[in-house]
């Protein structure tokens, strides 16, 4: 395995509070690591670590095979970064961001400019390129941070949260030029509290929580491991749920069917064995069924089984509810 | 790709390379005067009201008729310009630090120091334009120099001098308090009584005793005695002296200072 960014142990302490409580991961050239987790569970903390701008209390982190501490003036010539906050210059025209940026990169002064217009072209800001950047949309700021930090051609691109705050539209355009670097080969690390985002982008999953790693894997086998596959089915009828709830005891006898909300009932565990007798089962009774199928727990179900604080109960854990909810809403 | 070229331990950032970053940083901060109108009026129209102001609607007042008060107020004029100035050096630092552009600048190879060398080499040049600004005004409202041009180009290096030495103090305020609006407001309050409690205005005699103690240990009047020396005529040495010792005093404590914070702040 080609490790390109690899963290081992690291600690970090603010005063009382403990950012990061011994964290490990690694990302693989070419291919996206994602950092799932909610607010204060780290994230953030491991990216400036990694892009040495925090130093680490304990452990230590390699990007290409070089520490982020002791040889970090050769960590920042391989690395972009874009933060959840756009840094780029709001008194400055687009290109002159870049431009800049490129400069201190010690680009010659016309390298800098045609990798700019070229920047430029790619992010689909040709028309606000010559326009300062206090007039740009949210969107357009992103795409420019983005490009920014791509100036100099990293290897390796820490995008902290790149998306929170975009509307639909512009998270797509943000994920299918992130695709795009990886297609090219560079390695991508990906902080978000979007579910979504991370089932979309990321070859390989952490999961953070209060400076912990819990879980780690790809969205696949994350998913599998909270429970494998679920067989769903709903009656057209609400009031054939009984009967549906008989059935599927006969059919798959020491199982425990729940129901939800919406009127559907869900079987952990259930395989494709159990969806064809249950099918003829249904068929033969003559009950009329919306749906019936087989599905992966979501990533939702996943954080929320990980975090053990999303049983369906309410309110039985004050601080994790208030987690789950944000973290529900956001992925919403 | 310039990873590739990189293959040393810890290489330690040569000094021209600090130049040429802080340069490049240099040009930014000059470029975003520029677009910035408000900025570029603090540097161009500031000064230019505050002469016409203070030459017309006090100068009859204060010295009998303008043109007088005009000989005695410009080389006062140009050194308040100047500490107004350098309050612009902080305000900027702490918008910057607010914006997480030094976050992109920190993850860059290049020296921790060139965005703080850049920012001042910036200001010095906005220092330099409203001086000029102002001293072009003087000549056009009938100001009349006493001495040669080197004298002036001295003049202009002292209040340069003491305006880098003065924005280290408010670089340091505006590590410790970040909100750009906290950092113009309390330096505020720094420079209207160092300037205003000077002689660059109106002279000391007519003070209290109590007030004229203050003026006349305050640098800034120093400076604006040895400034008027140059552009009218007069001593020099004396109070040009006392101003640079008090710039290097200033630098010598706020430059340490305000680069110990920018550390642990960045």
């Amino acid at each position: 395995m080609d490790a390109v960014i690899q963290a081992e142990g690291l600690v970090k302490n603010f005063k009382e509070t403990t950012a990061l409580a011994g964290v490990d991961f690694s990302a693989r050239r070419g291919t996206v690591l994602g950092l799932l987790g909610p607010n204060g569970s780290g994230k953030t903390t491991s990216v400036r670590v990694l892009t040495t701008l925090l130093r680490p209390d304990g452990g230590r982190a390699r990007i290409l095979g070089r520490d982020v501490v002791h040889d970090a003036p050769a960590v920042r010539r391989s690395i972009g970064l874009t933060g959840q906050y756009a840094a780029i210059d709001d008194a400055l025209l687009g290109i002159q961001n870049l431009v800049l940026v490129g400069r201190l990169l010690d680009l010659p002064r016309r390298v800098a400019r045609a990798r700019a217009a070229e920047l430029i072209e790619r992010f689909g800001l040709s028309e606000a390129a010559g326009r300062r950047v206090r007039t740009y949309s949210g969107g357009m700021r992103r795409r420019l941070d983005l490009a920014v930090s791509l100036i100099g051609r990293p290897e390796v691109l820490f995008l902290d949260e790149p998306t929170t705050g975009l509307d639909p539209r512009h998270r797509g355009e943000v994920w299918d030029a992130v695709r795009a670097l990886v297609a090219d080969g560079v390695t991508v690390l990906l902080t978000t509290q979007y579910l979504e985002e991370a089932d979309q982008l990321a070859d390989d999953l952490v999961v953070l929580d209060h400076g912990r790693v819990i879980a780690a894997g790809t969205p696949a086998t994350l998913k599998a491991d909270v429970g494998g596959q679920r067989l769903h089915v709903r009656p057209l009828y609400r009031e054939d749920l009984p009967r549906v709830a008989a059935l599927v005891a006969e059919t798959a006898p020491g199982t425990r069917p729940g129901t939800d909300s919406a009127g559907e009932l869900i079987v952990p565990g259930g395989g494709a064995g159990l969806l064809h007798r249950l099918g003829t089962r249904l068929d033969e009774a003559g009950i009329a069924v919306a749906e019936l199928g087989l599905r992966l727990p979501s990533l939702d179900d996943v954080f929320l089984t990980l975090t053990g604080r999303a049983t369906g109960t309410a309110g039985t854990d004050d601080t994790g509810e208030t987690d789950r909810t944000e973290l529900v809403k956001e992925a919403a | 790709m310039s990873s590739a070229t990189v293959n040393s331990t810890v290489p330690l950032q040569p000094v021209p390379s600090t130049l040429r970053h802080g340069g490049t940083l240099a040009w930014r901060g000059i470029v975003k005067t520029i677009h910035s109108p408000e900025a570029l009026l603090d540097v161009t129209l500031q000064p230019v009201i505050f002469l016409l102001l203070f030459v017309y609607v006090f100068g009859g007042a204060i010295a009998g008729d303008t043109q007088t008060y005009l000989q005695f107020a410009l080389p006062g004029v140009l050194v308040q310009t100047f500490v107004f100035a350098s309050v612009g050096t902080g305000v900027a630092l702490a918008d910057d630090l607010n914006t997480g552009i030094f976050d992109r600048f920190r993850s860059l190879p290049i020296a921790r120091s060139a965005p703080l060398v850049g920012a001042i080499a910036a200001d010095l040049v906005r220092y330099l334009t409203s001086g000029l600004i102002m001293l072009g005004l003087g000549v056009l409202l009938g100001f009349r120099f006493g001495t040669g041009p080197l004298e002036v180009l001295a003049a202009l290096g002292l209040v340069t001098v003491f305006a880098f030495a003065l924005c280290w103090v408010f670089t340091a305020l505006a590590m410790v308090v970040t909100q750009p609006r906290s950092v113009q407001g309390l330096s505020a309050l720094i420079m209207l009584p160092i300037t205003f409690g000077s002689n660059v205005f109106v002279p000391a005699a007519t003070m209290p005793w109590w007030l004229r103690g203050f003026v006349e240990i305050n640098p800034v009047s120093k400076l604006s005695d040895a400034v008027r020396g140059l552009l009218t005529g007069g001593p020099v040495a004396g109070p040009a002296i006392a101003a640079v010792m008090a710039s290097a005093l200033i630098v010598a404590i706020f430059a340490p200072l305000a680069v110990a914070l920018y550390q642990r702040r960045t």
